[in-house]
């Protein structure tokens, strides 16, 4: 949970009104840059989440990389993946990707979550959790593209990556960004990260002969508020799983906003429905019924 | 005692007969026998703990009010599939034990055609080839026999999840879940109408399980005409010439 005063609301999950207060400040859009061609995999940054988070030590498992683990987990929300990957001409490349919460601009977590206010976005387009509205549906799983955020089996409640917004709402770098050695995590404007990041781009295609090189912020989700700079940016998959075209599905928006409240109200039809038999039809007695008042008998 | 229905669990309604009772007084009929009563009243319980846990997990911004009665939200969402287990299995012995009588036949195709005119009470008493239950009873049953079947194959995509099973499957499965609670919401109404205000005398044939004659020979004939041999046209008739020369108004 944030600062609110700092972080201004743009997005609330399952709220279907006006953000209150939303616009009243200028809010710059925030974007985490990842280098991924100066990465050396040092787990800097992983190791400043759990402290900047209060996480407490995760088991580690071992399988023969320089990968932590193979996935991130409810309490470990920064994981290095690795992937030691053969080029054409035979020679090897580690392929090292910080993996986290995107947050995208048109978050699929926030589209599938059916609580009110349990996922919500700031204006610098930050996506965040508030744990105390989460039921624990456990549907944000399915709308994120990215395989992001995860259950906690004992508080019964989902959790994922902040982008440290208690530290950005108080004007701070997240901490993975401050933990980094090599400069190869840049935090700044989106504007300013995405020129930088092109530069970079240029910089291998031209200087380096990397020519696939290129940056990864996908617009089937509106863009991201991680962005990477990969050597090969037609093949994001091989780092570590990274989607070429992350999609959300519209049902998700369709049925939430349209359907839900419209069928659910079908449904309360069958009790007026009902109702109005009985007080036009009227209910159905056994046979034969009594004589009615004023019927002549026999 | 005379039972209605051929059960497929013999054994189970056996048992059941022996723990619990059925009373049937002169110039009734036993409807439904301890096993189908228990049972019905088994799926009644769950069909509304799911029901109402599964509101909080539709809508929550709307019944947000409603999460404390199961311990809040996240509770709610972690006993919501044991309820509808619940559900199923239960329902499942009722399908089990209901089987044979709820086979579709000519007479129900007939009933669907004259529906009409049975809802609008038009027609006083139902047709006469109407056996233990009618085509309406019977449209509901198999809904809720296909419904519980996508409840069951949804619920456990829902439940495993999507790192099991795809985000693809579980966001179709969210979808299909709850159109099917959708159609038995809407249902239950109906339902619940049919057998208390809508026809008074039904609601007590799943409470002490027998019903009177005259309830019988009004809503199922062909049932009355297998359980007493009498023809139920005229067992009206002859009640109806009774009750304008007996009585005295």
């Amino acid at each position: 949970m944030a600062d609110r005063k700092a972080l201004q609301v743009e997005m609330i999950s399952a709220h279907p009104g006006p953000v209150p207060g939303h616009g009243v400040q200028r809010n710059l859009e925030v974007c985490k840059l990842v280098d991924t061609t100066t990465c050396i995999g040092c787990k800097a940054c992983e190791v400043a989440c759990v402290e900047w988070n209060d996480m407490p030590f995760s088991p580690t498992t071992f399988d023969n990389t320089y990968q932590t683990m193979p996935e991130t987990r409810w309490n470990f929300w920064n994981l290095i993946k690795f992937n030691e990957h053969q080029k054409e001409d035979g020679t090897i490349q580690w392929l090292m990707r910080k993996d986290q919460c995107m947050h995208c601009a048109d978050p699929g977590c926030l589209a599938a979550c059916p609580a009110d206010g349990a996922i919500v976005k700031y204006a610098n387009g930050i996506v965040d959790f508030n744990q105390e509205n989460c039921i624990g549906c456990e549907f944000c799983i399915s709308g994120c593209p990215f395989n992001i955020p995860r259950f906690n089996p004992e508080t019964k409640r989902v959790y994922k990556c902040t982008l440290c917004s208690d530290r950005v709402g108080e004007g701070l770098e997240p901490a993975c960004i401050k933990a980094c050695p090599t400069g190869c995590l840049k935090f700044g404007t989106k504007d300013d990260m995405k020129f930088i990041a092109e530069e970079r781009a240029k910089q291998l295609r031209e200087n380096f002969g990397i020519e696939k090189a290129g940056v990864y912020d996908p617009q089937s989700v509106g863009g991201t508020h991680v962005i990477y700079v990969l050597h090969d940016a037609t093949d994001p998959e091989r780092y570590g799983g990274l989607p070429k075209n992350p999609e959300i599905p519209w049902s998700y928006t369709v049925w939430k906003w349209l359907f839900k409240p419209v069928l659910g109200t079908f449904a309360l039809f069958g009790l007026l429905g009902v109702c109005l038999h009985y007080v036009t039809a009227g209910p159905r007695r056994t046979q034969p019924e009594p004589p009615r008042k004023g019927e002549r008998n026999g | 005692m005379a039972s209605a229905v051929e059960r497929f669990d013999d054994k189970a309604s056996e048992t059941f007969e022996s723990v619990g009772r059925t009373t049937v007084y002169r110039g009734e009929l036993l409807r439904h026998p301890v096993y189908s009563r228990a049972l019905h009243w088994m799926v009644a319980l769950f069909f509304f703990l799911a029901l109402f846990s599964g509101f909080g997990i539709y809508l929550p911004w709307l019944f947000r009010w409603f999460t404390p009665i199961f311990g809040g939200g996240q509770l709610l969402r972690a006993m919501h599939p044991w309820f509808g287990l619940g559900f199923v299995v239960f329902f499942g012995l009722q399908a089990l034990n209901w089987l044979q009588p709820m086979i579709w036949t000519p007479a129900d195709s007939n009933w669907m055609r004259n529906m009409k005119k049975i809802v609008s009470s038009e027609e006083k008493m139902e047709a006469p080839d109407t056996g233990f239950f009618n085509a309406g009873q019977k449209v509901q049953f198999w809904e809720i026999v296909g419904g519980c079947t996508a409840y069951l194959i949804t619920g456990i995509i829902l439940w495993v999840g999507a790192p099991t099973f795809g985000r693809i499957l579980v966001a179709i499965s969210y979808v299909i879940h709850d159109i099917s609670a959708l159609i038995m919401l809407g249902g239950i109404f109906i339902h619940i109408y049919e057998s208390t205000f809508g026809q008074p005398g039904t609601f007590q044939s799943m409470t002490r399980g027998a019903v009177s004659e005259a309830w019988a020979w009004t809503f199922h004939p062909a049932w009355y005409k297998q359980m007493t041999g009498r023809d139920p046209v005229q067992a009206c008739e002859e009640a109806r010439r009774q009750m304008t020369t007996g009585n005295k108004p």
